[in-house]
C-alpha cells in the first residue's frame, strides 16, 4: 500500500458532499475545508449528519456525491485501511480479545512498521497507561479505555484524527479532565483533529474552529467566540447557549443601525451585526448581557435597548448566577442572568421590572423562529 | 406473612426436584452400566466393572460407536464451516433474496426428522445412490446445518460492528479484519455450534434409520437391542460419553467463571 | 466492573453492506440445501404420487399422478394422524408448564449467581449428553411390568393387577414430554435471562400483586421465548416415532404418524404412502407454524 504517512497533519477538504440513506438524506450539500494542524469541531444535535460526515471521511461509508481530499489527494474511493486517517470511536471499539498493548500495536503491525511494540508502548506512555499494557480492555475504567483508544489512533501518526463523541460515555468530572488532556495532546502532536460532538461546551472549549451542523447542512462556522457572540441563525443562537429573541418589522435602518418595533418597544441592532436589514427580522440578545431594573424604567439613552415593564415569574439559583424569567406583556418571556456577586438587590417573584441591554450586544439573525411559539 | 416465605422457597425446591427428575434415566443408565449380565439384560443382576474394562468384548457396540464418531466428526466439520459462512452472509450482508434465504435456513428446523429422513431416502432411491456411511454423513450435515446457522447468528448479533470498523480504520484489509477480529470474536459461538452439531449427529436415530442401509451406528444398535434389553456395554458407552461431555462443559464454565472472577478482583 | 466496550448503539454503523463476497459465503450452503433439502422434497412429492408397477414385487413403483394415495392414507391412518397432533399438543403444554418455573428460576432469580446459573443450565442440557434412546429405554425399564413403579401403583390399587403401564397413552405422552423438555427450557431461559427486572419492580410499584405482575408483565414479555420453545418441542414430537414405538414405551394403540411413516417406508416398503404422509405432515406443520407465528406476533423469529 502506498499510503503516505506524515508526522504532521494534513488539510481535509470536502467538496459538494451528499449522502443519502434509503429513505432520507443525511447530508445535503457539504463543503468544508479544515487547515492542517487545526482542532476542528463539528457540533450538532443527534441526527444532524455529523457522525455520517465523520464516517465518510474515515471511509466507513462512501458519499453519494462529492469528493473528499486529504492533503490535496483525492481519497474518495480509497478503502478505510488505505486512508491516513484514524478514528477514536464513540464507545472506543477496543478489541476485547486483545491486550491493551496489542490493541495499540494493531494498526502499526498492519502497516508492517518496524518495532511495533516499542512504538505502541511509547504511545501508551503518552496517555500515561504503560503500566496497564498487559490488561484486557474490559479490565479498564471508562476513562482508561478512552485513553487506550486515543493511543491506538495516535500511534499511527495519521494525517487526520477523527473523534466520534469520544467523551460521551464519561461522567462530567472525567470528561472535563479528558478535554484538557485531549487538547494538550493535540497541541503536542500537532495533528489535524476533527471532533464530532453534541456538547456545545466541549466544542467551544477545545476547538479552534466550530461548525454547527443542522439537518445535513452547516449552519455557521467560525471561532467559538464569534459563534457565541454573533450567531447568524435562530438554530445557532439557541443551540449554542441561550438567547432572547424578538421579532418585528424593520422601522428604521441606516448604515449604523437597524431598529425594529415590537409592541411599542424599539429594539436596535448595529447594522454590521445584522444579517438582514429589511422586512420582518429577528433580533436577539444573550441572557447574561441583559440587566433588569426595578421600580422605574432606566433613562433611555443612545446605545441602550429598553423593554418593559414586565413581571418576574421565576427565579432560579444556579450557583454562579441567578436566572430570572420575566414576562413582558405582548413581547413574551425574557431571560436575564445576573452574576452572583453576593450583593445584588434581593428581588422577589412578582416584582415589576424593565429589561435593558447595550445595542452593541444585539445580534440580527437571517431567519425567523418557527411559528409554533417555541421562541422565548 | 407465611405465604410470602412459602413462595420464596417454592421455586428453588421445585427446581431441585425437577433436576432430580431429569437425572433419573441418566442415573439408571449409569447404574446399569455396572450390571453383571448373568442371564439376561433386564433387571439388576449384580455389580461388576467388567463392562467398563472390557467394553469392546461386545464388538458390535464398539463398531457402532466408531461409526457414530466418524459420522459425527465429518458432519460437524462440514456443517460448521457451511453454517458459519451462511450465518455471516445473512447477518452481515445485504442481498436480493435475503428474507427468502432466511426462510430456507429456518425450514429444516421446522421439518420433522422423519420427513427429512424419508425425503432424502426417496431422493437417494430415485437417483440410485446406495445407502451407507456416505449417505448418513450427507443427511447429518443437512439436519445440523440450520442449528449451526442459528447458533452462530446469535453470536454475531452480540458482536459490535464498530469493532470491525475499528480494524478497517487501523489499516487492516478485509481479509485481515476477518482473521484477526471477526473470527476470534465469533469463535465461542462457532465452538458452541460445533458441539451442538456433534451432539445432534451423534445421537440421531430417525434420519439415520432412513439413510444408512445396513450400516449400524450407536443409536441404531441401541434401537435394535431395545426389544430384548440393552446390553450393559451400551450403557457404558452412553455413560462415558455423558461424563466426557459434562466434564468438557464444566471445564469451560469453571475457566470462564475464574476469568470473570480475576477480572472483578483486578478492578 | 468498568463499562465494556461492546455495547455500542447501532446507529449509522452496522448497516448490512453490499458486496460480492456474499455470493462466495452463500453458494456452498445454498447448493447443499438445494441438492439435499429442496430436491429431496420434490422427490418426496413425486414419490407420493407414484403407482405400483403392475405385477411388480414389493417396493416396486413407477412415476405417476396417483392423487388417490393421499385419500388412501388419510382414510387408513386418520387415527394415527389425529393422535400425533393430540399427543404433541399435550406433551408440549406439559413441557411448557414443567419448564417455565425452572427457566424463570435460572434466568431471573439466580441472576446474581452466575456460577450457579451455569451449573443449573448444565443440568438442564445434561439429558442431551446421553443417548436419547438410552434415556427412553431407562423409562421403559422403570415403567416395566415388574418395576417398582408398576408394583407401587398396583399395590395402591391405582393400576389393576392385569394392567400394564407400558403401551398406554399416559406413558407415551410422559416419555415425549421428558425427552423434549430441554428444547423448551433453553429458549425460555434465553428469553427470561434478558428480562428487565426493573419492569417487575415497576409493576409492583404500580400496585400490582406478584401474580398480576407475572401475568401482565413477565408472561407477555416472555412470549417470544414461549413461541420458539413450543415450536422446537411440538415439531419434533409430532414426527417422533421412537418413544411411541413398541420397542420403547408404546404399543400399536399409541402409534403416531412417525411410526406409520417408518413402517410404510422401511418395513412394508410402501414408498408412496410413506411419502404422502410425510408431505401431509410437513404441510400441516408449515401451516400451523405460520398461523402460530402470526398470531403470537413473533415473525422476527425467522
Amino acid at each position: 500500500m502506498a499510503t503516505e504517512f506524515v508526522a504532521r497533519g494534513a488539510d481535509l477538504e470536502l467538496v459538494g458532499i451528499r449522502k443519502e440513506f434509503p429513505g432520507f438524506v443525511a447530508i445535503e450539500n457539504l463543503d468544508l475545508k479544515i487547515p492542517a494542524g487545526e482542532f476542528f469541531a463539528l457540533l450538532g444535535p443527534s441526527g444532524c449528519g455529523k457522525t455520517t460526515t465523520l464516517r465518510l471521511v474515515a471511509g466507513l461509508d462512501s458519499p453519494t456525491k462529492g469528493k473528499i481530499l486529504i492533503g490535496n489527494k483525492d481519497v474518495t474511493t480509497d478503502k478505510p485501511h488505505e486512508r491516513p486517517v484514524n478514528t477514536v470511536f464513540q464507545n472506543y471499539a477496543l478489541f476485547p480479545h486483545m491486550s491493551v498493548l496489542d490493541n495499540v500495536a494493531f494498526g502499526i503491525k498492519q502497516r508492517k512498521v518496524s518495532d511495533p511494540m516499542p512504538k505502541a508502548l511509547e504511545a501508551l506512555k503518552l496517555v500515561e497507561l504503560e503500566h496497564l499494557a498487559q490488561r484486557r480492555p474490559a479490565q479498564l475504567s471508562g476513562g482508561q479505555q478512552q485513553r487506550v483508544a486515543l493511543a491506538r489512533a495516535l500511534v499511527n501518526r495519521p494525517s487526520l484524527l477523527l473523534l466520534d463523541e469520544p467523551l460521551g460515555a464519561l461522567d462530567l468530572k472525567l470528561r472535563r479532565q479528558m478535554q484538557v488532556e485531549l487538547k494538550a495532546i493535540q497541541m503536542e502532536v500537532g495533528l489535524t483533529f476533527l471532533h464530532v460532538t453534541h456538547d456545545q461546551e466541549e466544542a467551544m472549549d477545545m476547538a479552534d474552529t466550530v461548525a454547527v451542523m443542522n439537518k445535513g447542512r452547516i449552519e455557521q462556522m467560525g471561532a467559538p467566540e464569534t459563534l457565541y457572540e454573533r450567531p447568524k441563525t435562530i438554530f445557532v443562537s439557541k443551540f449554542l447557549g441561550q438567547s432572547n429573541l424578538f421579532v418585528g418589522d424593520v422601522a428604521e435602518s441606516n448604515s449604523d443601525s437597524v431598529s425594529i418595533n415590537v409592541a411599542g418597544n424599539k429594539i436596535t441592532v448595529p447594522t454590521k451585526r445584522a444579517e438582514k436589514t429589511t422586512g420582518k427580522i429577528a433580533i436577539g440578545v444573550r441572557p447574561e448581557k441583559a440587566t433588569f431594573h426595578e421600580d422605574q424604567a432606566p433613562t433611555s439613552a443612545a446605545g441602550l435597548n429598553i423593554i418593559g415593564p414586565g413581571e418576574i415569574i421565576d427565579i432560579r439559583f444556579t450557583g454562579v448566577s441567578n436566572q430570572y424569567l420575566i414576562e413582558i406583556p405582548q413581547i413574551g418571556k425574557v431571560t436575564v442572568f445576573a452574576q452572583n456577586v453576593g450583593k445584588s438587590p434581593v428581588t422577589e417573584l412578582g416584582a415589576k421590572v424593565w429589561v435593558s441591554w447595550k445595542v452593541e450586544h444585539s445580534f440580527g439573525l437571517s431567519d425567523l423562529p418557527a411559528e409554533n411559539g417555541e421562541g422565548k | 406473612m407465611s405465604k410470602f416465605s412459602l413462595g420464596k422457597y417454592l421455586l428453588p425446591t421445585y427446581t431441585i426436584l425437577a433436576f432430580v427428575f431429569l437425572m433419573i434415566p441418566i442415573a439408571y443408565t449409569f447404574i446399569f452400566s455396572f450390571n453383571d449380565p448373568f442371564k439376561n439384560t433386564t433387571g439388576w443382576q449384580g455389580f461388576t466393572f467388567k463392562n467398563w474394562t472390557g467394553v469392546c468384548n461386545n464388538i458390535d457396540v464398539c463398531l457402532a460407536f466408531g461409526n457414530s464418531l466418524l459420522i459425527a466428526t465429518i458432519a460437524t466439520i462440514v456443517s460448521t464451516i457451511l453454517g458459519t459462512m451462511l450465518a455471516i452472509a445473512v447477518t452481515r450482508y445485504e442481498f436480493k433474496f435475503r428474507s427468502a434465504t432466511n426462510l430456507l435456513l429456518f425450514l429444516p428446523l421446522a421439518t420433522p426428522e422423519v420427513v427429512m429422513g424419508a425425503g432424502l431416502a426417496a431422493q437417494f432411491l430415485n437417483v440410485g445412490i446406495p445407502k451407507g456411511i456416505g449417505t448418513v454423513i450427507v443427511a447429518h450435515i443437512l439436519f445440523t446445518l440450520s442449528f449451526v446457522v442459528v447458533t452462530v447468528k446469535a453470536r454475531i448479533a452480540t458482536l459490535d460492528p464498530k469493532l470491525e470498523e475499528a480494524g478497517r480504520d487501523l489499516y487492516a484489509p478485509p481479509v485481515q479484519v476477518f482473521a484477526k477480529i471477526t473470527l476470534p470474536l465469533l469463535l465461542p459461538g462457532i465452538m458452541a455450534a460445533a458441539l451442538l452439531a456433534f451432539a445432534l449427529s451423534f445421537d440421531d436415530y430417525i434420519i439415520t434409520a432412513f439413510n444408512s442401509g445396513t450400516e449400524v451406528t450407536f443409536p441404531k444398535y441401541v434401537f435394535a437391542a431395545a426389544v430384548r434389553g440393552i446390553p450393559p456395554e451400551a450403557n457404558v458407552i452412553g455413560s462415558a460419553v455423558f461424563i466426557f461431555a459434562i466434564a468438557l462443559v464444566l471445564v469451560f464454565q469453571i475457566s470462564g467463571a475464574m476469568r470473570s472472577k480475576a477480572l472483578a478482583k483486578k478492578n | 466492573m468498568a463499562q465494556v466496550a461492546t455495547r455500542a448503539p447501532r446507529s449509522a454503523a452496522g448497516q448490512p453492506k453490499k458486496s460480492r463476497i456474499v455470493l462466495l459465503l452463500l453458494l456452498p450452503g445454498m447448493i447443499y440445501l438445494g441438492l439435499f433439502f429442496i430436491t429431496p422434497f420434490a422427490s418426496l412429492i413425486t414419490t407420493s404420487l407414484q403407482a405400483p408397477v403392475l405385477g411388480g414385487g414389493i417396493g416396486q413403483y413407477q412415476p405417476g399422478l396417483e392423487f388417490g394415495n393421499y385419500g388412501f392414507v388419510v382414510n387408513e391412518y386418520m387415527e394415527q394422524i389425529v393422535r400425533s397432533f393430540v399427543y404433541a399438543t399435550i406433551a408440549t403444554l406439559l413441557a411448557l408448564a414443567f419448564s417455565y418455573p425452572i427457566a424463570y428460576f435460572i434466568g431471573v432469580r439466580a441472576r446474581k449467581h452466575p456460577v450457579l446459573q451455569g451449573l443449573m443450565l448444565t443440568l438442564v442440557i445434561a439429558p442431551f449428553f446421553i443417548s436419547f434412546l438410552l434415556r427412553t429405554f431407562a423409562w421403559k425399564e422403570l415403567f416395566g411390568q415388574d418395576s417398582w413403579i408398576s408394583n407401587l401403583l398396583r399395590d395402591s390399587a391405582i393400576l389393576a393387577q392385569d394392567q400394564y403401564l407400558l403401551g398406554t397413552p399416559i406413558v407415551v405422552i410422559f416419555g415425549l414430554t421428558y425427552n423434549f423438555i430441554p428444547f423448551m427450557t433453553l429458549p425460555l431461559y434465553t428469553n427470561l435471562e434478558r428480562l428487565d427486572t426493573s419492569l417487575l419492580e415497576a409493576g409492583s410499584d404500580l400496585y400490582a400483586k406478584p401474580t398480576s405482575t407475572f401475568w401482565k408483565v413477565t408472561f407477555p414479555l416472555s412470549l417470544p421465548g414461549i413461541t420458539s420453545g413450543t415450536l422446537l418441542t411440538f415439531i419434533p414430537i409430532a414426527g417422533d416415532y421412537v418413544t411411541a414405538s413398541r420397542s420403547f414405551l408404546g404399543s400399536p394403540n399409541t402409534a403416531m404418524l412417525g411410526n406409520v411413516i417408518e413402517s410404510n417406508y422401511l418395513r412394508i416398503q410402501d414408498y408412496p404412502s410413506a411419502s404422502a404422509l410425510s408431505v401431509m405432515l410437513m404441510a400441516a406443520i408449515v401451516v400451523l407454524v405460520s398461523i402460530y407465528i402470526r398470531r403470537t406476533g413473533t415473525e422476527d423469529l425467522l
